[in-house]
Protein backbone atom coordinates (compact mmCIF):
# COMPACT_ATOMS: atom_id res chain seq x y z
CA UNK A 1 0.00 0.00 0.00
CA UNK A 2 1.31 2.93 -0.92
CA UNK A 3 1.99 6.20 1.68
CA UNK A 4 -0.34 8.27 -0.12
CA UNK A 5 -2.74 5.51 -0.13
CA UNK A 6 -2.78 4.84 3.49
CA UNK A 7 -3.51 8.61 4.45
CA UNK A 8 -6.29 8.27 2.02
CA UNK A 9 -7.59 4.54 4.22
CA UNK A 10 -6.88 6.66 7.37
CA UNK A 11 -9.04 9.64 6.71
CA UNK A 12 -12.09 7.50 5.99
CA UNK A 13 -11.94 5.00 8.31
CA UNK A 14 -10.96 7.05 11.20
CA UNK A 15 -13.48 9.19 12.18
CA UNK A 16 -15.88 6.08 12.26
CA UNK A 17 -14.20 4.19 14.09
CA UNK A 18 -13.14 6.90 16.89
CA UNK A 19 -16.77 7.03 17.21
CA UNK A 20 -17.55 3.15 17.63
CA UNK A 21 -14.32 2.97 19.83
CA UNK A 22 -15.93 6.14 21.96
CA UNK A 23 -19.34 5.62 21.87
CA UNK A 24 -20.02 1.99 21.80
CA UNK A 25 -17.00 -0.21 22.61
CA UNK A 26 -15.83 1.75 25.33
CA UNK A 27 -19.34 2.27 27.04
CA UNK A 28 -19.53 -1.77 26.57
CA UNK A 29 -16.43 -2.41 28.23
CA UNK A 30 -17.35 0.14 30.88
CA UNK A 31 -20.49 -1.85 31.84
CA UNK A 32 -18.11 -5.27 32.19
CA UNK A 33 -15.73 -2.76 34.61
CA UNK A 34 -18.73 -2.03 36.53
CA UNK A 35 -20.12 -5.10 36.99
CA UNK A 36 -17.13 -5.97 39.01
CA UNK A 37 -17.57 -2.92 41.57
CA UNK A 38 -18.74 -1.88 44.59
CA UNK A 39 -22.58 -0.10 44.61
CA UNK A 40 -22.55 3.67 45.34
CA UNK A 41 -26.09 4.55 46.37
CA UNK A 42 -25.62 7.65 44.98
CA UNK A 43 -25.45 6.07 41.45
CA UNK A 44 -22.12 5.12 39.82
CA UNK A 45 -20.03 3.11 41.51
CA UNK A 46 -17.35 2.96 44.18
CA UNK A 47 -13.66 1.69 42.69
CA UNK A 48 -13.26 -1.22 44.76
CA UNK A 49 -13.18 -4.94 43.35
CA UNK A 50 -16.14 -6.51 44.40
CA UNK A 51 -18.01 -9.81 43.20
CA UNK A 52 -21.15 -8.38 45.13
CA UNK A 53 -23.65 -7.89 41.95
CA UNK A 54 -22.63 -11.43 40.88
CA UNK A 55 -24.07 -13.29 44.04
CA UNK A 56 -26.57 -11.22 44.36
CA UNK A 57 -28.24 -12.35 40.90
CA UNK A 58 -27.20 -16.18 41.00
CA UNK A 59 -28.12 -15.79 45.04
CA UNK A 60 -30.62 -18.63 46.64
CA UNK A 61 -34.10 -17.76 47.66
CA UNK A 62 -35.62 -20.37 49.59
CA UNK A 63 -39.40 -18.10 48.62
CA UNK A 64 -38.88 -18.10 44.87
CA UNK A 65 -39.57 -20.73 42.54
CA UNK A 66 -36.30 -21.05 40.40
CA UNK A 67 -33.34 -19.62 42.82
CA UNK A 68 -34.61 -16.52 42.71
CA UNK A 69 -36.79 -13.90 41.46
CA UNK A 70 -34.39 -12.17 38.98
CA UNK A 71 -33.56 -15.62 37.91
CA UNK A 72 -37.11 -16.30 37.15
CA UNK A 73 -36.85 -12.87 35.09
CA UNK A 74 -34.41 -13.95 33.03
CA UNK A 75 -36.26 -17.49 32.29
CA UNK A 76 -39.41 -15.45 31.56
CA UNK A 77 -38.09 -13.37 28.89
CA UNK A 78 -36.18 -15.83 27.54
CA UNK A 79 -39.23 -18.41 26.91
CA UNK A 80 -41.33 -15.36 25.84
CA UNK A 81 -38.68 -13.95 22.97
CA UNK A 82 -39.07 -17.94 21.76
CA UNK A 83 -42.74 -17.95 22.54
CA UNK A 84 -42.99 -14.67 20.13
CA UNK A 85 -39.97 -16.28 17.49
CA UNK A 86 -42.34 -19.16 16.89
CA UNK A 87 -45.82 -17.42 17.01
CA UNK A 88 -44.35 -14.79 14.37
CA UNK A 89 -43.08 -17.27 11.86
CA UNK A 90 -46.20 -19.44 12.38
CA UNK A 91 -48.11 -17.07 11.15
CA UNK A 92 -45.46 -14.94 9.14
CA UNK A 93 -44.18 -17.91 7.07
CA UNK A 94 -47.63 -18.73 4.82
CA UNK A 95 -48.06 -14.94 4.39
CA UNK A 96 -44.94 -14.10 3.04
CA UNK A 97 -45.43 -17.15 0.52
CA UNK A 98 -48.78 -16.14 -0.02
CA UNK A 99 -47.70 -12.83 -0.84
CA UNK A 100 -44.74 -14.19 -3.12
CA UNK A 101 -47.56 -16.25 -5.23
CA UNK A 102 -49.28 -13.08 -5.68
CA UNK A 103 -49.39 -11.50 -9.28
CA UNK A 104 -46.60 -8.04 -9.12
CA UNK A 105 -49.54 -5.88 -8.75
CA UNK A 106 -51.22 -7.62 -5.54
CA UNK A 107 -47.45 -8.43 -4.59
CA UNK A 108 -46.30 -4.91 -4.34
CA UNK A 109 -49.56 -3.34 -2.34
CA UNK A 110 -49.58 -6.30 0.19
CA UNK A 111 -45.66 -5.65 1.11
CA UNK A 112 -46.73 -2.47 1.32
CA UNK A 113 -49.14 -3.15 3.92
CA UNK A 114 -46.78 -5.38 5.86
CA UNK A 115 -43.70 -2.43 5.36
CA UNK A 116 -46.15 0.57 7.12
CA UNK A 117 -46.02 -1.39 10.48
CA UNK A 118 -42.46 -2.10 10.07
CA UNK A 119 -41.86 1.68 9.73
CA UNK A 120 -44.90 2.70 12.04
CA UNK A 121 -42.77 3.45 16.02
CA UNK A 122 -43.18 1.20 17.78
CA UNK A 123 -44.33 3.18 20.45
CA UNK A 124 -47.70 3.92 18.50
CA UNK A 125 -47.91 -0.12 17.65
CA UNK A 126 -48.05 -0.97 21.57
CA UNK A 127 -50.70 2.13 22.35
CA UNK A 128 -52.79 0.88 20.00
CA UNK A 129 -53.40 -2.24 22.08
CA UNK A 130 -52.93 -0.24 25.35
CA UNK A 131 -56.03 1.43 23.97
CA UNK A 132 -58.10 -1.49 23.09
CA UNK A 133 -56.69 -3.83 26.26
CA UNK A 134 -57.13 -0.72 29.04
CA UNK A 135 -59.29 -1.08 31.96
CA UNK A 136 -60.85 2.06 30.21
CA UNK A 137 -60.40 0.79 26.89
CA UNK A 138 -62.06 -0.15 23.83
CA UNK A 139 -63.16 -3.74 24.98
CA UNK A 140 -63.94 -3.09 28.60
CA UNK A 141 -66.00 0.00 27.68
CA UNK A 142 -68.08 -2.24 25.42
CA UNK A 143 -68.30 -4.46 27.67
CA UNK A 144 -69.63 -2.09 30.16
CA UNK A 145 -72.29 -0.65 27.28
CA UNK A 146 -73.81 -4.03 27.65
CA UNK A 147 -74.00 -4.37 31.19
CA UNK A 148 -71.20 -6.95 31.43
CA UNK A 149 -68.49 -6.92 34.19
CA UNK A 150 -65.18 -5.83 32.86
CA UNK A 151 -62.71 -8.16 32.46
CA UNK A 152 -59.04 -7.61 33.67
CA UNK A 153 -56.74 -7.59 30.14
CA UNK A 154 -53.80 -5.04 30.42
CA UNK A 155 -50.85 -5.65 32.81
CA UNK A 156 -51.40 -9.67 32.16
CA UNK A 157 -48.53 -12.02 30.16
CA UNK A 158 -51.12 -12.29 27.89
CA UNK A 159 -51.17 -8.53 26.77
CA UNK A 160 -47.61 -8.17 26.68
CA UNK A 161 -47.43 -11.52 24.30
CA UNK A 162 -49.77 -9.95 22.24
CA UNK A 163 -47.69 -6.74 22.17
CA UNK A 164 -44.68 -8.69 21.46
CA UNK A 165 -46.32 -10.65 18.57
CA UNK A 166 -47.51 -8.06 16.91
CA UNK A 167 -44.45 -5.56 17.54
CA UNK A 168 -42.43 -8.11 15.51
CA UNK A 169 -43.95 -10.11 12.98
CA UNK A 170 -43.23 -7.29 10.42
CA UNK A 171 -39.82 -8.04 11.33
CA UNK A 172 -40.29 -11.90 10.58
CA UNK A 173 -42.20 -11.39 7.24
CA UNK A 174 -40.15 -8.99 5.60
CA UNK A 175 -37.11 -11.25 5.16
CA UNK A 176 -38.98 -14.47 4.93
CA UNK A 177 -40.51 -12.61 1.78
CA UNK A 178 -37.35 -11.99 0.67
CA UNK A 179 -35.86 -15.58 0.81
CA UNK A 180 -39.20 -16.80 -0.79
CA UNK A 181 -39.28 -14.58 -3.60
CA UNK A 182 -36.15 -15.88 -4.98
CA UNK A 183 -37.14 -19.25 -5.03
CA UNK A 184 -37.13 -20.95 -8.29
CA UNK A 185 -40.39 -22.76 -8.86
CA UNK A 186 -38.78 -25.42 -11.31
CA UNK A 187 -37.56 -27.16 -8.44
CA UNK A 188 -41.12 -28.20 -7.67
CA UNK A 189 -41.73 -29.73 -10.71
CA UNK A 190 -38.49 -31.98 -10.79
CA UNK A 191 -39.82 -32.97 -7.34
CA UNK A 192 -42.95 -33.91 -8.85
CA UNK A 193 -41.69 -35.77 -11.33
CA UNK A 194 -39.22 -37.33 -9.38
CA UNK A 195 -42.24 -38.46 -7.17
CA UNK A 196 -42.25 -36.62 -4.06
CA UNK A 197 -45.49 -35.89 -2.29
CA UNK A 198 -46.37 -31.74 -1.58
CA UNK A 199 -45.29 -32.33 2.24
CA UNK A 200 -41.91 -33.99 1.11
CA UNK A 201 -41.48 -31.05 -1.58
CA UNK A 202 -41.95 -28.76 0.97
CA UNK A 203 -39.46 -30.56 4.16
CA UNK A 204 -36.85 -31.19 1.31
CA UNK A 205 -36.44 -28.47 -1.00
CA UNK A 206 -38.57 -25.55 0.18
CA UNK A 207 -38.00 -25.40 3.82
CA UNK A 208 -34.07 -26.15 3.26
CA UNK A 209 -33.70 -23.31 0.00
CA UNK A 210 -35.82 -20.76 2.08
CA UNK A 211 -33.97 -21.00 5.29
CA UNK A 212 -31.57 -17.88 5.20
CA UNK A 213 -35.07 -16.12 5.79
CA UNK A 214 -36.41 -17.86 8.39
CA UNK A 215 -33.00 -17.67 10.32
CA UNK A 216 -32.85 -13.48 9.65
CA UNK A 217 -36.27 -13.37 10.59
CA UNK A 218 -35.88 -15.22 13.88
CA UNK A 219 -32.85 -13.36 15.16
CA UNK A 220 -34.42 -9.83 14.10
CA UNK A 221 -37.41 -11.06 16.25
CA UNK A 222 -35.85 -12.85 19.04
CA UNK A 223 -32.89 -10.73 20.35
CA UNK A 224 -35.13 -7.26 20.26
CA UNK A 225 -37.69 -9.45 22.13
CA UNK A 226 -35.69 -10.84 25.26
CA UNK A 227 -34.84 -7.13 25.77
CA UNK A 228 -37.95 -5.63 25.40
CA UNK A 229 -38.82 -2.65 27.57
CA UNK A 230 -41.97 -1.02 25.84
CA UNK A 231 -43.91 -3.87 25.63
CA UNK A 232 -43.51 -5.19 29.57
CA UNK A 233 -43.52 -1.28 30.50
CA UNK A 234 -46.64 -0.10 28.59
CA UNK A 235 -48.76 -3.60 28.30
CA UNK A 236 -47.76 -5.57 31.57
CA UNK A 237 -47.73 -2.01 33.73
CA UNK A 238 -44.85 -2.82 35.64
CA UNK A 239 -46.46 -6.40 36.99
CA UNK A 240 -45.34 -8.14 34.57
CA UNK A 241 -41.27 -7.63 34.24
CA UNK A 242 -38.81 -9.00 31.35
CA UNK A 243 -35.27 -8.17 31.46
CA UNK A 244 -35.64 -4.46 30.22
CA UNK A 245 -37.25 -3.64 33.14
CA UNK A 246 -35.04 -5.32 35.85
CA UNK A 247 -32.09 -3.33 33.65
CA UNK A 248 -33.70 0.01 33.44
CA UNK A 249 -35.01 -0.28 37.30
CA UNK A 250 -31.25 -0.61 38.35
CA UNK A 251 -30.27 2.34 36.83
CA UNK A 252 -32.74 3.91 37.32
CA UNK A 253 -34.91 4.36 41.13
CA UNK A 254 -33.12 1.23 42.74
CA UNK A 255 -29.81 3.04 41.60
CA UNK A 256 -27.37 -0.26 41.95
CA UNK A 257 -25.09 0.43 38.55
CA UNK A 258 -22.82 -2.96 39.39
CA UNK A 259 -25.57 -5.20 39.93
CA UNK A 260 -27.28 -3.89 36.69
CA UNK A 261 -24.35 -4.10 34.50
CA UNK A 262 -23.71 -7.30 35.87
CA UNK A 263 -27.20 -8.75 34.43
CA UNK A 264 -26.29 -6.77 31.10
CA UNK A 265 -22.84 -8.57 31.22
CA UNK A 266 -24.93 -12.16 32.01
CA UNK A 267 -27.59 -11.01 29.54
CA UNK A 268 -25.28 -10.37 26.78
CA UNK A 269 -23.16 -13.48 27.26
CA UNK A 270 -26.51 -15.47 26.97
CA UNK A 271 -27.40 -14.15 23.49
CA UNK A 272 -24.15 -14.95 21.85
CA UNK A 273 -24.33 -18.00 23.02
CA UNK A 274 -28.27 -18.72 21.60
CA UNK A 275 -26.86 -16.96 18.54
CA UNK A 276 -23.83 -19.36 18.21
CA UNK A 277 -25.69 -22.56 19.19
CA UNK A 278 -28.51 -21.34 16.70
CA UNK A 279 -26.13 -21.13 13.77
CA UNK A 280 -23.95 -23.78 14.24
CA UNK A 281 -27.20 -26.22 14.48
CA UNK A 282 -28.13 -24.87 11.22
CA UNK A 283 -24.92 -25.40 9.33
CA UNK A 284 -25.09 -29.14 10.83
CA UNK A 285 -28.66 -29.18 9.18
CA UNK A 286 -27.57 -27.73 6.02
CA UNK A 287 -24.65 -30.23 6.08
CA UNK A 288 -26.51 -33.36 6.18
CA UNK B 1 -61.42 -34.95 -8.11
CA UNK B 2 -64.54 -33.24 -9.45
CA UNK B 3 -64.43 -30.91 -12.68
CA UNK B 4 -65.53 -28.42 -10.17
CA UNK B 5 -62.39 -28.17 -8.37
CA UNK B 6 -59.93 -28.74 -11.48
CA UNK B 7 -61.58 -25.66 -13.14
CA UNK B 8 -60.59 -24.09 -9.64
CA UNK B 9 -57.79 -24.90 -9.55
CA UNK B 10 -57.50 -23.34 -13.16
CA UNK B 11 -59.32 -20.44 -12.69
CA UNK B 12 -57.57 -19.46 -9.80
CA UNK B 13 -54.43 -18.81 -11.34
CA UNK B 14 -53.95 -18.36 -14.94
CA UNK B 15 -50.57 -20.69 -16.65
CA UNK B 16 -48.06 -18.54 -16.51
CA UNK B 17 -44.04 -19.11 -17.40
CA UNK B 18 -42.92 -16.92 -14.92
CA UNK B 19 -40.69 -19.25 -12.85
CA UNK B 20 -41.38 -16.96 -9.65
CA UNK B 21 -45.21 -18.65 -9.91
CA UNK B 22 -45.61 -22.23 -8.49
CA UNK B 23 -46.34 -24.04 -11.39
CA UNK B 24 -50.05 -25.39 -11.62
CA UNK B 25 -51.28 -29.16 -11.26
CA UNK B 26 -54.77 -29.82 -11.66
CA UNK B 27 -55.67 -28.94 -8.03
CA UNK B 28 -55.34 -32.04 -5.37
CA UNK B 29 -57.78 -31.86 -2.05
CA UNK B 30 -54.78 -31.25 -0.38
CA UNK B 31 -53.59 -28.32 -2.32
CA UNK B 32 -57.52 -26.89 -2.25
CA UNK B 33 -57.63 -26.36 1.13
CA UNK B 34 -53.40 -25.50 1.58
CA UNK B 35 -54.62 -22.82 -0.47
CA UNK B 36 -57.61 -21.42 1.24
CA UNK B 37 -55.95 -21.81 4.78
CA UNK B 38 -52.91 -20.04 3.28
CA UNK B 39 -55.84 -17.04 2.63
CA UNK B 40 -56.84 -17.81 5.81
CA UNK B 41 -53.88 -17.14 7.33
CA UNK B 42 -53.64 -13.89 4.99
CA UNK B 43 -56.48 -11.98 6.10
CA UNK B 44 -55.84 -12.64 9.67
CA UNK B 45 -52.22 -11.27 9.73
CA UNK B 46 -53.25 -8.36 8.20
CA UNK B 47 -56.99 -7.88 10.20
CA UNK B 48 -54.16 -8.67 12.90
CA UNK B 49 -51.97 -6.14 11.81
CA UNK B 50 -54.16 -3.12 10.70
CA UNK B 51 -57.49 -3.45 13.02
CA UNK B 52 -55.31 -2.02 16.51
CA UNK B 53 -54.19 1.02 13.60
CA UNK B 54 -57.64 1.68 12.42
CA UNK B 55 -59.27 1.46 15.73
CA UNK B 56 -56.64 4.16 16.99
CA UNK B 57 -57.13 6.19 13.92
CA UNK B 58 -60.69 6.37 13.85
CA UNK B 59 -60.90 7.37 17.93
CA UNK B 60 -58.79 10.10 17.01
CA UNK B 61 -61.70 12.29 16.27
CA UNK B 62 -63.74 11.11 18.71
CA UNK B 63 -65.88 13.73 20.37
CA UNK B 64 -64.73 12.67 23.88
CA UNK B 65 -62.63 12.89 26.90
CA UNK B 66 -63.31 9.17 27.77
CA UNK B 67 -60.94 8.02 25.14
CA UNK B 68 -63.01 4.29 24.06
CA UNK B 69 -66.78 5.56 23.56
CA UNK B 70 -67.25 7.11 20.03
CA UNK B 71 -69.57 10.34 20.84
CA UNK B 72 -69.03 12.11 17.55
CA UNK B 73 -66.37 13.72 15.17
CA UNK B 74 -64.36 16.22 16.28
CA UNK B 75 -60.67 17.41 15.30
CA UNK B 76 -60.60 19.76 18.79
CA UNK B 77 -57.62 16.76 19.58
CA UNK B 78 -55.29 17.94 16.58
CA UNK B 79 -56.27 21.46 17.33
CA UNK B 80 -54.97 21.01 21.06
CA UNK B 81 -51.62 19.41 19.97
CA UNK B 82 -50.76 22.62 17.85
CA UNK B 83 -51.22 24.51 20.79
CA UNK B 84 -49.57 22.14 23.41
CA UNK B 85 -45.98 23.72 24.10
CA UNK B 86 -44.51 20.58 25.68
CA UNK B 87 -44.97 18.62 22.29
CA UNK B 88 -44.34 21.50 19.85
CA UNK B 89 -41.02 21.39 21.59
CA UNK B 90 -40.70 17.90 21.67
CA UNK B 91 -40.91 17.56 18.14
CA UNK B 92 -38.98 20.21 17.28
CA UNK B 93 -36.06 18.97 19.56
CA UNK B 94 -36.63 15.18 17.65
CA UNK B 95 -36.48 17.10 14.54
CA UNK B 96 -32.81 18.79 15.76
CA UNK B 97 -31.61 14.64 16.82
CA UNK B 98 -32.60 13.23 13.78
CA UNK B 99 -31.14 15.60 10.95
CA UNK B 100 -27.98 15.76 13.08
CA UNK B 101 -27.89 12.29 13.79
CA UNK B 102 -28.45 11.46 10.18
CA UNK B 103 -26.08 14.08 8.68
CA UNK B 104 -23.16 13.19 10.65
CA UNK B 105 -24.03 8.85 10.62
CA UNK B 106 -24.35 9.31 6.52
CA UNK B 107 -20.97 11.19 6.16
CA UNK B 108 -18.86 9.05 8.90
CA UNK B 109 -21.15 5.40 7.37
CA UNK B 110 -20.28 6.08 4.06
CA UNK B 111 -16.66 7.00 4.57
CA UNK B 112 -16.48 3.66 6.64
CA UNK B 113 -18.45 1.99 3.88
CA UNK B 114 -15.65 2.63 1.59
CA UNK B 115 -12.88 1.77 3.32
CA UNK B 116 -14.11 -1.33 4.02
CA UNK B 117 -15.48 -2.31 0.42
CA UNK B 118 -12.02 -0.58 -1.48
CA UNK B 119 -9.02 -0.86 0.90
CA UNK B 120 -7.49 -4.25 2.40
CA UNK B 121 -5.73 -3.53 6.18
CA UNK B 122 -5.05 -5.37 9.30
CA UNK B 123 -7.63 -6.15 11.68
CA UNK B 124 -10.24 -5.52 8.79
CA UNK B 125 -12.40 -8.77 9.76
CA UNK B 126 -12.57 -8.08 12.98
CA UNK B 127 -13.60 -4.01 12.53
CA UNK B 128 -16.06 -5.74 10.42
CA UNK B 129 -17.77 -7.35 13.24
CA UNK B 130 -17.61 -4.94 15.53
CA UNK B 131 -19.41 -2.77 12.67
CA UNK B 132 -22.35 -5.14 13.29
CA UNK B 133 -22.29 -5.20 16.31
CA UNK B 134 -24.82 -2.17 17.38
CA UNK B 135 -27.27 -3.85 14.83
CA UNK B 136 -27.37 -6.52 16.95
CA UNK B 137 -27.17 -5.47 20.35
CA UNK B 138 -30.23 -5.34 22.43
CA UNK B 139 -31.13 -1.32 22.26
CA UNK B 140 -31.73 -1.84 26.66
CA UNK B 141 -28.57 -2.70 26.41
CA UNK B 142 -26.52 -0.05 24.40
CA UNK B 143 -28.86 2.41 25.98
CA UNK B 144 -27.72 1.50 29.13
CA UNK B 145 -24.10 1.55 28.89
CA UNK B 146 -24.35 4.96 26.92
CA UNK B 147 -25.39 6.21 30.35
CA UNK B 148 -23.24 4.53 32.56
CA UNK B 149 -20.55 5.80 30.10
CA UNK B 150 -21.60 9.63 29.74
CA UNK B 151 -22.12 10.15 33.62
CA UNK B 152 -18.85 8.88 34.11
CA UNK B 153 -17.32 11.31 30.99
CA UNK B 154 -19.40 14.53 32.00
CA UNK B 155 -18.00 14.00 35.49
CA UNK B 156 -14.47 13.88 34.90
CA UNK B 157 -15.04 16.64 32.44
CA UNK B 158 -16.58 18.98 34.99
CA UNK B 159 -14.20 18.09 37.48
CA UNK B 160 -11.53 18.87 35.54
CA UNK B 161 -13.08 22.20 34.51
CA UNK B 162 -13.90 22.47 37.75
CA UNK B 163 -17.38 23.58 36.31
CA UNK B 164 -19.64 25.40 38.87
CA UNK B 165 -22.75 23.15 39.71
CA UNK B 166 -25.19 25.25 37.65
CA UNK B 167 -23.10 25.41 34.57
CA UNK B 168 -21.91 21.83 34.53
CA UNK B 169 -22.32 19.97 31.75
CA UNK B 170 -25.14 17.48 31.92
CA UNK B 171 -26.72 14.74 29.67
CA UNK B 172 -29.29 16.39 26.83
CA UNK B 173 -29.27 16.67 22.99
CA UNK B 174 -26.04 16.34 22.62
CA UNK B 175 -25.56 13.01 24.10
CA UNK B 176 -28.65 11.82 22.46
CA UNK B 177 -27.01 12.99 19.09
CA UNK B 178 -23.97 11.59 20.08
CA UNK B 179 -25.41 8.17 20.83
CA UNK B 180 -27.80 8.44 17.57
CA UNK B 181 -24.94 8.67 15.12
CA UNK B 182 -23.34 5.51 17.54
CA UNK B 183 -25.78 2.92 16.08
CA UNK B 184 -26.51 5.05 12.93
CA UNK B 185 -22.96 4.37 11.36
CA UNK B 186 -24.18 1.20 11.19
CA UNK B 187 -27.07 0.78 9.44
CA UNK B 188 -25.62 3.54 6.83
CA UNK B 189 -22.41 1.49 6.45
CA UNK B 190 -24.16 -1.81 5.76
CA UNK B 191 -26.14 0.12 3.35
CA UNK B 192 -24.18 2.31 1.52
CA UNK B 193 -21.69 -1.32 1.29
CA UNK B 194 -24.30 -3.39 -0.75
CA UNK B 195 -24.12 -0.68 -3.36
CA UNK B 196 -20.67 -0.68 -3.62
CA UNK B 197 -20.27 -4.41 -4.12
CA UNK B 198 -23.14 -4.01 -6.77
CA UNK B 199 -21.38 -1.44 -9.27
CA UNK B 200 -19.02 -2.35 -12.05
CA UNK B 201 -15.58 -1.57 -10.47
CA UNK B 202 -14.06 -1.54 -13.98
CA UNK B 203 -15.24 2.12 -14.30
CA UNK B 204 -13.73 3.13 -10.90
CA UNK B 205 -10.40 1.32 -12.59
CA UNK B 206 -11.08 2.85 -15.76
CA UNK B 207 -11.25 6.74 -14.58
CA UNK B 208 -7.82 6.05 -13.00
CA UNK B 209 -6.57 4.71 -16.09
CA UNK B 210 -7.47 7.60 -17.77
CA UNK B 211 -5.18 9.83 -15.57
CA UNK B 212 -7.99 10.86 -13.18
CA UNK B 213 -6.52 10.66 -9.12
CA UNK B 214 -8.54 8.79 -6.34
CA UNK B 215 -10.27 12.22 -5.51
CA UNK B 216 -11.73 13.22 -9.06
CA UNK B 217 -12.50 9.40 -9.09
CA UNK B 218 -14.76 9.13 -6.37
CA UNK B 219 -16.02 12.73 -6.95
CA UNK B 220 -17.31 11.84 -10.74
CA UNK B 221 -17.79 7.87 -10.31
CA UNK B 222 -18.01 6.91 -7.29
CA UNK B 223 -20.64 9.27 -5.88
CA UNK B 224 -23.27 9.59 -8.53
CA UNK B 225 -23.02 5.52 -8.89
CA UNK B 226 -23.55 5.14 -4.97
CA UNK B 227 -25.56 8.44 -4.44
CA UNK B 228 -28.81 6.32 -4.13
CA UNK B 229 -27.36 3.60 -1.69
CA UNK B 230 -25.94 6.99 0.65
CA UNK B 231 -29.86 8.31 0.45
CA UNK B 232 -31.30 5.09 1.43
CA UNK B 233 -29.04 4.87 4.27
CA UNK B 234 -29.79 8.60 4.81
CA UNK B 235 -33.28 7.52 5.33
CA UNK B 236 -32.99 4.59 7.33
CA UNK B 237 -30.79 6.74 9.74
CA UNK B 238 -33.48 9.58 10.02
CA UNK B 239 -36.40 6.98 10.38
CA UNK B 240 -34.35 5.28 13.16
CA UNK B 241 -33.36 8.66 14.86
CA UNK B 242 -36.75 9.98 14.74
CA UNK B 243 -38.67 6.74 15.91
CA UNK B 244 -35.42 5.85 18.86
CA UNK B 245 -37.34 5.70 22.15
CA UNK B 246 -35.12 3.31 24.30
CA UNK B 247 -31.73 4.44 23.64
CA UNK B 248 -32.85 8.44 23.68
CA UNK B 249 -34.49 7.23 26.96
CA UNK B 250 -31.31 6.24 28.76
CA UNK B 251 -29.12 9.36 27.48
CA UNK B 252 -31.35 12.44 27.76
CA UNK B 253 -31.30 14.95 30.47
CA UNK B 254 -32.93 17.82 31.37
CA UNK B 255 -34.06 20.30 28.30
CA UNK B 256 -33.83 16.54 26.09
CA UNK B 257 -37.24 15.75 25.65
CA UNK B 258 -37.89 14.09 22.15
CA UNK B 259 -41.94 13.20 20.53
CA UNK B 260 -40.96 9.36 21.55
CA UNK B 261 -39.67 10.31 25.02
CA UNK B 262 -43.09 12.47 25.72
CA UNK B 263 -45.49 10.32 24.05
CA UNK B 264 -44.13 7.78 26.40
CA UNK B 265 -44.62 8.83 29.74
CA UNK B 266 -48.39 10.22 28.65
CA UNK B 267 -49.11 6.26 27.17
CA UNK B 268 -47.46 4.92 30.76
CA UNK B 269 -50.08 7.31 32.58
CA UNK B 270 -53.52 6.12 30.52
CA UNK B 271 -54.82 6.38 27.24
CA UNK B 272 -56.35 9.78 26.15
CA UNK B 273 -58.11 11.03 22.82
CA UNK B 274 -54.60 13.76 22.29
CA UNK B 275 -52.33 10.10 21.99
CA UNK B 276 -54.47 9.12 19.57
CA UNK B 277 -53.99 11.88 17.26
CA UNK B 278 -50.18 12.38 17.71
CA UNK B 279 -49.87 8.83 17.39
CA UNK B 280 -52.24 9.07 13.99
CA UNK B 281 -49.86 11.86 13.21
CA UNK B 282 -46.54 9.60 13.82
CA UNK B 283 -48.25 6.86 11.73
CA UNK B 284 -49.08 9.28 8.47
CA UNK B 285 -45.32 10.23 8.94
CA UNK B 286 -44.38 6.42 8.47
CA UNK B 287 -46.32 6.11 5.83
CA UNK B 288 -44.69 9.26 4.18
CA UNK B 289 -41.24 7.41 4.87
CA UNK B 290 -42.22 4.18 3.49
CA UNK B 291 -42.92 5.72 0.02
CA UNK B 292 -39.80 7.69 -0.09
CA UNK B 293 -37.95 4.66 0.52
CA UNK B 294 -39.69 2.87 -1.77
CA UNK B 295 -39.29 5.50 -4.48
CA UNK B 296 -35.62 5.40 -3.73
CA UNK B 297 -35.65 1.96 -3.82
CA UNK B 298 -37.14 1.47 -7.06
CA UNK B 299 -34.38 4.53 -8.75
CA UNK B 300 -31.89 1.50 -7.23
CA UNK B 301 -33.07 -0.95 -9.47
Amino acid sequence: MGKRRSVYLSFLLGPGAFWLLMFFVIPSLLVVVYSFMERSSSGGVIWNFSLEAYTKLFAFDPDSLFVNDFVVIFLRSFWWAILTTVACLLIGYPLAFYIAQQKPFTRTVMLFMVMIPFWTNFLVRTYAWKFILNNNGLINTFLSELSLPRVPLINTPTAVLIGLVYGSLPFMVLPLYASIEKFDYTLVEAGQDLGANYFRIFTRVFLPLTMPGVAAGCILVFIPAVGQYVVPTILGGGKVSMLGNLLAQQFGAALNWPFGSAIAVIFMILLMAGVLIYFTVEREEEAV
Amino acid sequence: MTVQQAQEGSLSRPAVTDTHYPPQRAGSLLLTWGKRLLWVNMVFSFVFLYAPILVLVIFSFNNSRFAAKWEGFTFQWYGQLLTNEAIISAFWNSIIVAVSATLISTVLGTMTAIAMERFRFPFRKTYDGILYLPVIVPDIVMGISLLAFFALALDWINTALALPVDSALRPGLTTVIIAHVAFNISFVAIVVRTSLRDFNKALEEAAQDLGANEWITFRRITLPLIMPGILGGALLAFTLSLDDFVITFFTTGPGGTTLPIDVFSRIRRSISPEINAISTLMLLMSIVLVMASQSLQRRRD
